[in-house]
C-alpha cells in the first residue's frame, strides 16, 4: 500500500506515475427520504443511506485492487462512482490527475471515460439480444468516435474477439448464440474496445461456473500482462479475490475497514471483520468441519450502529468502539482502522 | 450398513419439446442414509436441481420421469398419485429452495403458514400446533420465536427467511430435507450459520439431507458422501474427502483443480476448456469425452457404466477393470 495520505506531504511525480485513481474522502449518499407530503403530513423524517462514506484508496497504476465485502457493503456504489456513474456526494475521485468531482460538463468527461471501462456480473443482461456481437463490441468505438471507417472498425472488432478466445466470426452472432463464459469474454471484448486503461470489473464471475469462472479470471490476468491494464475487481468471493489481487480493500457498511497487500492480508489480516470473513469462507483445500459461523447480520446501512460500525458484531468491542469511529491508520503492512489494533488488544492471528 | 432411507435408480427425467426430447436427467442412481449429509454437486445444467425436483415430485411439466424408480423407506414413490404424493411430500420430505421468498407466502404470517403445515400432516389442536411452530422456529435460531409468529415474512431479513423456510420444511419431522442451493443467495456469514444449522438438525434428529449446490467449499465441510453430475448423468458418487482429495473421474479432476483457494496463490488456475455440451447437443459415448484430456477411442464410441472403486465409483473407461487407472492402481 502506497502512502499517499501523509500528513501535509507534496504529492510527488512519481506517486501520480504509480497511481491511477485516487480516492479521498469519497461518500455517495442517497437520498430515500419518504415523499415530501409523507414528510409534511405524518412528520415523517428525511432518510439519507451513506452508501459510501468516506472512502480513502489508492488505485495503482498496472495492479489489481479488489473491494470485498458482504451485500449492502457499498463496494459496488464505489465501483459506479469511480466510472462515473454516480457523482459523488463529497470527496475527490482523481484520476490521472484530474479530478473527475468536479468536472461538470458531460463533454468534459468523456475522454476520461474513453479511459475507463466496466465488466457487470450478468453476462446475460449486460449485452442487447437483438444487436450481433460485432455491433456490441464496436459501440465504444463509435460512442467516442474512434474510427469512423467500416472496415477498420470489422478489422479491430475482429482483433479484440480474438484476442478475447472467440472467432473473428463470431462478430455476426447473437449474444443467445453464446454460452454464460463466451457472452462474459463478449463483455471483456466491448471493454476493451476503446483501449481503456482502467477496468472495473463488478463481480465478474459471479454468475459463471466454476471451471468456466477459472477461464475468465485466467484471461483478465493475461490482458492485464499483455495491456499494462489496471483492475478495480469488485466481489463477495474471497477465493477469486486471492487468486487475482495484488491489493485488497475490505469494506463494512461503507467504509473501508482494512486495506493491505492480498499476501499479507491472507496471512496477517488484522480488522477483527476481515478475520471473521476469512475465517467464514469454506475452503476446498481445508475443509472445517466444526467451523463456528459468526454471529449476527450486517445492520441495515440506513441505521449503521455508532462508532465503529462493527462493533455490534465484534468479539473485541469495548465502550471506545460503540462512541468513537476509528480512522482507517495506515503503517508498514497496510492500513486498518480499529481502536483494538491501536490499543494492541488484538489477538495473535492462527488459522 | 442400514438399508438407505432413499433409493434411487436409473433415474431418467424427460422434457419433451417441438424439438424433440431432452433428456435433463440421465440414467442416475444414488441412495442417502438416515442421517446422512448428500451433497449433489455440477455445474449449471448438470441436472443436479431436475433430480431434487424429481424425488419430491415436483419437476416442472412437461418434465418427467421417463425411466428408473425411487423409493422411500422402502415405498415407491414415483408412481404415486398427486393426492399421495402431497402427503408424502409433506410428512416425509421437506425443501428448501434457493429463495427464501418464492417458498413463503408474502400475505400470511409466518404463525400461519407454519401451523398450517403442521396440523396438515399431525393431529394437533391450533394451540399444539402453535407451540410446535414455536419451538421449531427456537431449534432454527429465531431469536424470541413466540413474538414473531404474528410476523408477515418481509419482516425478516434473508438470513432469517431462510431460517423460517428450514423451520417450514422441519416442522413435521421429516425424513428427507431436499435443499437445493440453500445458502447461495445469503452472503457468507449467514451462509456458514445456515449451512452449521443444517449439520446440527441433522445429527440431533437424524433427518438425512440431499444437498444440492454448485459450491464445492460448502459441499467440503457439510456433506457425507458427495455425487458428481455431469450433462444429466452421474459422473462419480463417494465420500466427500475421496472425491475432493483423490478423484477418479477426470472431469471431477478438472473441477476441483479448477476452484480458487484462500489458502494460495497459483500464477494460472487450472481450466477445462470448453462447457458442458448442452442437452440439445450431447455427444455420443461419454458426455465429458470432448473435453477430457485422457479420452481414448472407446470414450466416444461407447457410454461408460459406473465402475465401482471402493470407497468411491466413477463413469470412465479409465476405471474399467481392464482400464488404464484401474490397471495402474492394482499395481500399486
Amino acid at each position: 500500500m502506497r502512502d499517499g495520505n501523509g500528513a501535509g506531504a507534496p504529492m510527488v511525480t512519481e506517486d501520480e506515475q504509480a497511481v491511477l485513481v485516487r480516492l479521498r474522502g469519497l461518500s455517495k449518499h442517497f437520498d430515500v427520504s419518504p415523499p415530501l407530503l409523507s414528510r409534511l403530513l405524518e412528520g415523517k423524517r428525511r432518510r439519507v443511506l451513506k452508501a459510501v462514506d468516506g472512502v480513502d484508496l489508492d488505485i495503482p497504476r498496472g495492479h489489481t485492487t479488489a473491494l470485498v465485502g458482504e451485500s449492502g457493503c457499498g463496494k459496488s456504489t464505489v465501483a459506479r462512482v469511480l466510472v462515473t456513474l454516480y457523482r459523488p456526494t463529497t470527496g475527490d475521485l482523481i484520476f490521472e490527475g484530474t479530478d473527475l468531482g468536479r468536472l461538470t460538463e458531460r463533454q468534459a468527461l468523456a475522454p476520461f471515460r474513453r479511459r475507463m471501462q466496466m465488466i457487470f456480473q450478468d453476462p446475460f443482461a449486460s449485452l442487447n439480444p437483438r444487436w450481433r456481437v460485432g455491433r456490441i463490441i464496436a459501440e465504444p468505438i463509435r460512442a467516442h468516435g474512434l474510427m469512423d471507417d467500416d472496415r477498420a472498425i470489422a478489422g479491430r472488432v475482429a482483433e479484440l474477439l480474438e484476442h478475447v478466445g472467440l472467432r473473428a466470426g463470431d462478430a455476426d452472432r447473437f449474444p443467445h448464440e453464446f454460452s454464460g463464459g463466451q457472452r462474459q469474454r463478449i463483455s471483456i471484448a466491448r471493454a476493451l474496445a476503446s483501449s481503456p486503461h482502467f477496468l472495473v470489473c463488478d463481480e465478474p464471475t459471479s454468475a459463471l461456473d466454476v471451471s468456466v469462472q477459472a477461464q475468465i479470471l485466467n484471461l483478465l490476468r493475461d490482458l492485464q500482462r499483455e495491456l499494462g491494464l489496471t483492475y478495480l475487481v469488485i466481489t463477495h468471493d474471497l477465493a477469486v479475490v486471492r487468486f487475482i489481487a495484488d491489493t485488497i480493500g475490505v469494506m463494512y457498511l461503507g467504509r473501508l475497514c482494512e486495506v493491505a497487500p492480498a499476501d499479507t492480508l491472507f496471512a496477517r489480516p488484522r480488522h477483527p471483520y476481515t478475520r471473521l470473513l476469512i475465517e467464514t469462507v469454506p475452503d476446498l483445500r481445508a475443509p472445517d468441519r466444526d467451523r463456528k459461523p459468526m454471529a449476527g447480520e450486517v445492520p441495515s446501512p440506513l441505521d449503521p450502529p455508532t462508532g465503529c460500525a462493527f462493533h455490534t458484531r465484534c468479539p473485541l468491542a469495548a465502550e471506545r468502539c460503540a462512541r468513537d469511529r476509528p480512522a482507517l491508520r495506515r503503517d508498514a503492512d497496510g492500513a486498518v482502522a480499529c481502536h483494538a489494533v491501536e490499543e494492541g488488544r488484538l489477538p495473535e492471528w492462527g488459522r | 450398513m442400514s438399508d438407505p432411507l432413499l433409493s434411487v435408480r436409473d433415474l431418467r427425467v424427460d422434457f419433451p419439446t417441438r424439438r424433440g426430447v431432452l433428456t435433463a436427467v440421465d440414467g442416475v442412481s444414488f441412495d442417502i442414509h438416515p442421517g446422512e449429509i448428500l451433497g449433489v454437486v455440477g455445474e449449471s445444467g448438470a441436472g443436479k436441481s431436475q433430480t431434487g425436483a424429481a424425488v419430491i415430485g415436483l419437476l416442472e411439466p412437461p418434465g418427467r420421469i421417463a425411466a428408473g424408480d425411487i423409493h422411500l423407506e422402502g415405498q415407491r414413490i414415483d408412481r404415486l398419485s398427486q393426492e399421495q404424493l402431497r402427503k408424502v411430500r409433506g410428512r416425509k420430505i421437506g425443501a428448501v429452495f434457493q429463495d427464501p421468498l418464492t417458498s413463503l407466502n408474502p400475505l400470511y404470517t409466518i404463525g400461519r403458514q407454519l401451523t398450517e403445515t403442521i396440523r396438515t400432516h399431525l393431529p394437533l389442536s391450533e394451540a399444539e400446533a402453535r407451540d410446535r411452530a414455536v419451538q421449531v422456529l427456537g431449534e432454527v435460531g429465531i431469536p424470541s420465536p413466540a413474538d414473531r409468529l404474528d410476523a408477515y415474512p418481509h419482516q425478516f431479513s434473508g438470513g432469517m427467511r431462510q431460517r423460517v423456510v428450514i423451520a417450514l420444511a422441519l416442522c413435521v419431522n421429516p425424513r428427507l430435507i431436499i435443499a437445493d442451493e440453500p445458502t447461495t443467495a445469503l452472503d457468507v456469514s449467514i451462509q456458514a450459520q445456515i449451512t452449521a444449522l443444517l449439520k446440527r438438525l441433522c445429527r440431533e434428529h437424524g433427518t438425512a439431507v440431499m444437498l444440492i449446490t454448485h459450491d464445492m467449499g460448502v459441499i467440503a465441510e457439510t456433506a457425507d458422501r458427495v455425487a458428481v453430475l455431469y450433462g444429466g448423468r452421474l459422473a462419480e458418487v463417494g465420500p466427500v474427502d475421496d472425491v475432493v482429495n483423490r478423484p477418479l473421474h477426470p472431469y471431477t479432476e478438472g473441477l476441483m483443480a479448477c476452484i480458487p483457494t484462500t489458502h494460495e496463490r497459483p500464477p494460472r488456475l487450472a481450466q477445462i476448456e470448453g462447457s458442458m455440451p448442452s442437452l440439445t447437443a450431447m455427444p455420443p459415448g461419454c458426455a465429458f469425452h470432448p473435453r477430457c484430456p485422457h479420452a481414448f477411442d472407446r470414450c466416444a464410441a461407447e457410454r461408460p457404466p459406473l465402475f465401482d472403486h471402493p470407497p468411491s465409483a466413477a463413469a470412465c473407461w479409465l476405471w474399467a477393470p481392464e482400464g488404464a487407472r484401474a490397471t495402474e492402481r492394482a499395481a500399486s
